[in-house]
């Protein structure tokens, strides 16, 4: 990768704007097939400390970068505003071949200027694509400054210890803004498989008889079992009660249309957030399991029976790298059965 | 065979999912050794399993005329998915998916080979408790593909009670009209028209798929789209490398088959096509049929007229001296093959009567590139010719399928300065710098569509026919004629003879 860089001490907005300008001016006068991208701008705000660990995971989002990166790096004590900008390449233009440039913007701050962050952001994003809006270290007065600019706010709902207070967060965001989170991203693949499972037709009948519902998770992901809870009840029209805290379980019911759900959230030791399992099982005696496994999630079915099957669920880990850029390229979509099941988790936390 | 869908209530579980389920599927492909097999489909099914995008259950069989032992096929399976996946392939996950396959040796014209496939496809279903759906992929030399599908329907393999069963051909689909429709009739003898997909894997690229979506979803292209506007339409599908190791195939085949029979004229079709009612497979194929049969056939006595045909000779590529086409490996020496094959065509209907469509394809050319240039009409009366404006030309709007995806308009702009002087510019949208995401590769998307049994990118039966009844007079005529092929230089653009097909009627060839 290549990079052309400039770099400024108690500089201004409009002066790293005119700096990126001038940057992307003198690439395209080097050769015509330097193409900024443009589609979306990423904000990210970061504790100083932290930084590079951001800046790698951004690095390693794999192909869903952002166009324009602004990382507002926040460093306590800081009275300049300090930055750094530079375009990168992954490649010269081939004869007849475009090489795209991405720009990233590194603006160093003391947190005094987080309440007026809209002053200094603004003048330096693109304007014509969206604005994406992402703290992973907190500074929710931040991200609120940014709201009036930002199309789209990045969150990770498990973050939050405090389960109703990320859910209560992310219902107030979506407000302002169209958000994605992360929690609900990690469940993709769960959400994908469970449909896919109920999808034959001599089996969909079964959606209608789920009696009891179990998620597993890392004890740092209730959040993300919540959603997956709440996603359920949305798409089958449970109507979910307030869950109650047994031993370290969370138990509770949701009123189904034939008959009542037994919910229940048990926290399992793993390297990694999000959900460790799910079982689900019908009124029939009909049971689903899908738990993580080598190549996939390991499936198990046991018929009303008694019989057994199991089987492996393709599918390679993304790895937390691969949820961030998942979420990057979320920003550019919409998916209507978020918020419905937003509005089912936090029935379920009171 | 009816199907269980027809009464179930909807899945309210896939609504808002970007991936929709796909029955659980056997895919079983004939021919699994091969390099197709081994360069593109296994790779292609790993990519789609890494991304968790394979139906929730699945099982792979392959059959091959070679005797090997079932771990050599896996190992030979891994192997070629390590060495072709897009991914980077993760060895848990290639354990997962081999676990789930296996192999069926034997000549495919062999009873016993069915038996053994049935007893495998059997056994998977009793396995799993569930009946799969069945997916036969025919990636085999196409001599093969009658014998297959006859020996499928005397195996009572070509339908499944409970489940769909479905095949794929791939192309060449016949390699004239008659043997098209030979090979039509041998499919269809067995297989009903909506279980059978006919690979062209073109179609899956996702370029060709937005011209589409280019022309229906805005509104400033459609009412330009037309004779009273559009002057005239280039299509190129040039390629700067020679045959490589595919003499075998190359010198029975040709340019206009290779290229032209199917992702040329298909091309075509994409930009002629009248609207269609929705994207259903049978309403966009109806819709490029209309047009594959507008497109005016010649007489075998107008081929000089409207064809060009050529071979490269030796030249030089990337600075290298290269060898002419009759001194690559494995070409005979008066091979009369063409390597380079340029038309002009004419679609007789209200939109497009009068407008030519001139096509090349070469191998050995300066550059790689595929590209749609539809050229409007210069304007009427132009204003700033009397000070100086040679730079005025027709607009150009160029699609550009590969290798920069992308869509170009050329527009006539003042360059800066006292005198009104014009000169073209070009206003440039690159899928590179506009979306996040890369294409998938055509044969995932493709491999995905046949399991889901969406043929919307496949050609149908009379698409195939009115394709071949389109190319199969400048077969004729190219087989009749007796005289040299005309030779040009490797890294060049082509045959002089092409540039007069378009000098004769005032036009030149955009640049490569």
């Amino acid at each position: 990768m290549s990079e052309d860089v400039w770099s400024a001490q108690d500089t201004s907005p409009p002066a790293i704007e005119a700096a990126l300008r001038e940057l992307e001016m003198r690439r395209a006068a080097e050769h015509a097939g330097y193409v900024p991208a443009r589609v979306l701008n990423l904000v990210a705000i970061v504790d100083r400390e932290w930084r590079g660990e951001i800046a790698n995971r951004l690095d390693s989002v794999g192909r869903y970068h952002a166009s324009r990166t602004v990382l507002c790096s926040v460093e306590r004590g800081k009275r300049s505003l300090d930055a750094t900008a530079l375009l990168t390449y992954d490649r010269e233009p081939a004869p007849g071949q475009v090489a795209v440039v991405r720009e990233r913007v590194e603006i160093r701050m003391g947190p005094e200027r987080l309440a007026g962050l809209a002053t200094i952001v603004d003048a330096v994003i693109l304007s014509e694509v969206i604005t994406v809006v992402w703290s992973p270290h907190g500074h929710d007065d931040a991200v609120d400054a940014l709201l009036g600019l930002a199309h789209v706010v990045l969150t990770d709902s498990v973050v939050e210890p405090d389960p109703h207070a990320a859910l209560a967060r992310v219902a107030r965001l979506r407000d302002s803004a169209y958000v994605v989170d992360l929690a609900w991203l990690r469940s993709t693949p769960w959400r994908e498989r469970v449909a896919a499972t109920f999808d034959p037709p001599q089996w969909r009948g079964e959606l209608r008889r789920i009696a009891r519902l179990t998620v597993r998770h890392s004890p740092d992901s209730v959040a993300a079992a919540l959603l997956f809870c709440g996603w359920l009840s949305s798409r089958l029209g449970w109507d979910p009660g307030s869950m109650v805290a047994r031993n370290e379980f969370l138990e509770g019911r949701a009123r189904g249309r034939r008959q009542e759900v037994k919910l229940r959230l048990e926290p399992v030791r793993q390297d990694v957030p999000g959900l460790a399992g799910v079982t689900i099982e019908t009124a029939d005696g009909m049971s689903i399991s899908l738990d993580r496994g080598p190549g996939g999630l390991a499936a198990r079915r046991r018929d009303p029976r008694g019989e057994e099957y199991a089987w492996t669920l393709l599918g390679a880990s993304r790895g937390e790298s691969g949820i961030l850029g998942e979420g990057v390229r979320q920003a550019l979509l919409r998916d209507p059965t978020y918020g419905p099941a937003l509005d089912c988790a936090r029935e379920m936390v009171g | 065979m009816a199907t269980a869908t027809a009464t179930a209530p909807e899945n309210p579980l896939v609504e808002g999912l970007e991936r929709l389920p796909v029955h659980p599927t056997t895919l079983v492909i004939f021919g699994a050794t091969g390099d197709l097999a081994h360069r593109k489909l296994l790779p292609a099914i790993y990519n789609l399993g890494h991304e968790g995008q394979l139906p929730e259950r699945f099982n792979l069989v392959g059959v091959s005329r070679r005797e090997k032992e079932h771990e050599d096929f896996i190992g030979e399976m891994r192997e070629s998915i390590e060495r072709f996946s897009r991914t980077s392939p993760k060895p848990e996950v290639i354990d997962a998916l081999l676990s789930r396959a296996r192999y069926v040796p034997g000549v495919f014209d062999d009873p016993q080979v069915y038996q053994q496939l049935e007893q495998v496809l059997a056994a998977y279903d009793d396995e799993a408790g569930i009946t799969f759906n069945r997916v036969f992929y025919l990636s085999t030399a196409p001599e093969f593909f009658p014998v297959i599908v006859k020996a499928l329907g005397e195996s009572k393999l070509a339908s499944c009670e409970g489940a769909e069963t479905r095949v794929v051909v791939e192309k060449p689909f016949g390699y004239d009209l008659a043997s098209a429709r030979k090979l039509n009739d041998a499919v269809l003898s067995v297989f009903d028209e909506r279980q059978v997909f006919r690979i062209d894997h073109y179609l899956g690229k996702e370029t060709v798929q937005n011209i589409m979506a280019f022309r229906f979803s805005n509104t400033m292209f459609e009412p330009v789209w037309n004779r009273n506007y559009i002057d005239h339409v280039q299509i190129t599908a040039a390629e700067d490398i020679g045959i490589g190791s595919r003499a075998g195939y190359y010198d029975n085949a040709g340019a206009l088959r290779d290229l032209v029979q199917n992702h040329m004229l298909q091309l075509m079709a994409n930009v002629c096509m009248e609207p269609p009612i929705s994207f259903s497979a049978d309403q966009v194929r109806d819709e490029k049929v209309k047009v594959i049969q507008a497109i005016r056939a010649p007489t075998v006595e107008e081929v000089p007229q409207m064809a060009v045909r050529g071979q490269y000779a030796a030249g030089r590529e990337a600075g290298e001296e290269v060898p002419g086409y009759l001194q690559e490996e494995g070409v005979p020496a008066d091979s009369k093959t063409e390597t380079y094959a340029a038309l002009r065509l004419e679609v007789s209907n209200w939109r497009w009567a009068g407008v030519p469509f001139y096509l090349r394809t070469g191998k050995r050319l300066a550059r790689k590139v595929t590209e749609i240039a539809v050229e409007l009409k210069p304007v009427p009366h132009l204003a700033f010719q009397a000070q100086g404006s040679l730079g005025v030309q027709p607009n150009q709007l160029v699609l550009t399928v590969q290798p920069d995806e992308g869509v170009s308009l050329s527009l006539g702009a003042k360059i800066p300065g006292a005198r009104m002087r014009i000169r073209p510019v070009n206003m440039e949208f690159h899928y590179g710098t506009t979306f996040l995401s890369q294409s998938p590769e055509a044969y995932e998307r493709l491999i995905m569509d046949a399991m889901r049994g969406d043929a919307t990118l496949f050609t149908r039966n009379d698409e195939v026919d009115g394709l071949w009844r389109v190319i199969d007079p400048i077969l004729t005529a190219w087989e009749q004629d007796r005289g040299d092929v005309a030779q040009y230089p490797a890294g060049g653009a082509g045959p002089a003879l092409a540039d007069e097909l378009l000098a004769r009627e005032g036009r030149t060839w955009r640049p490569l």
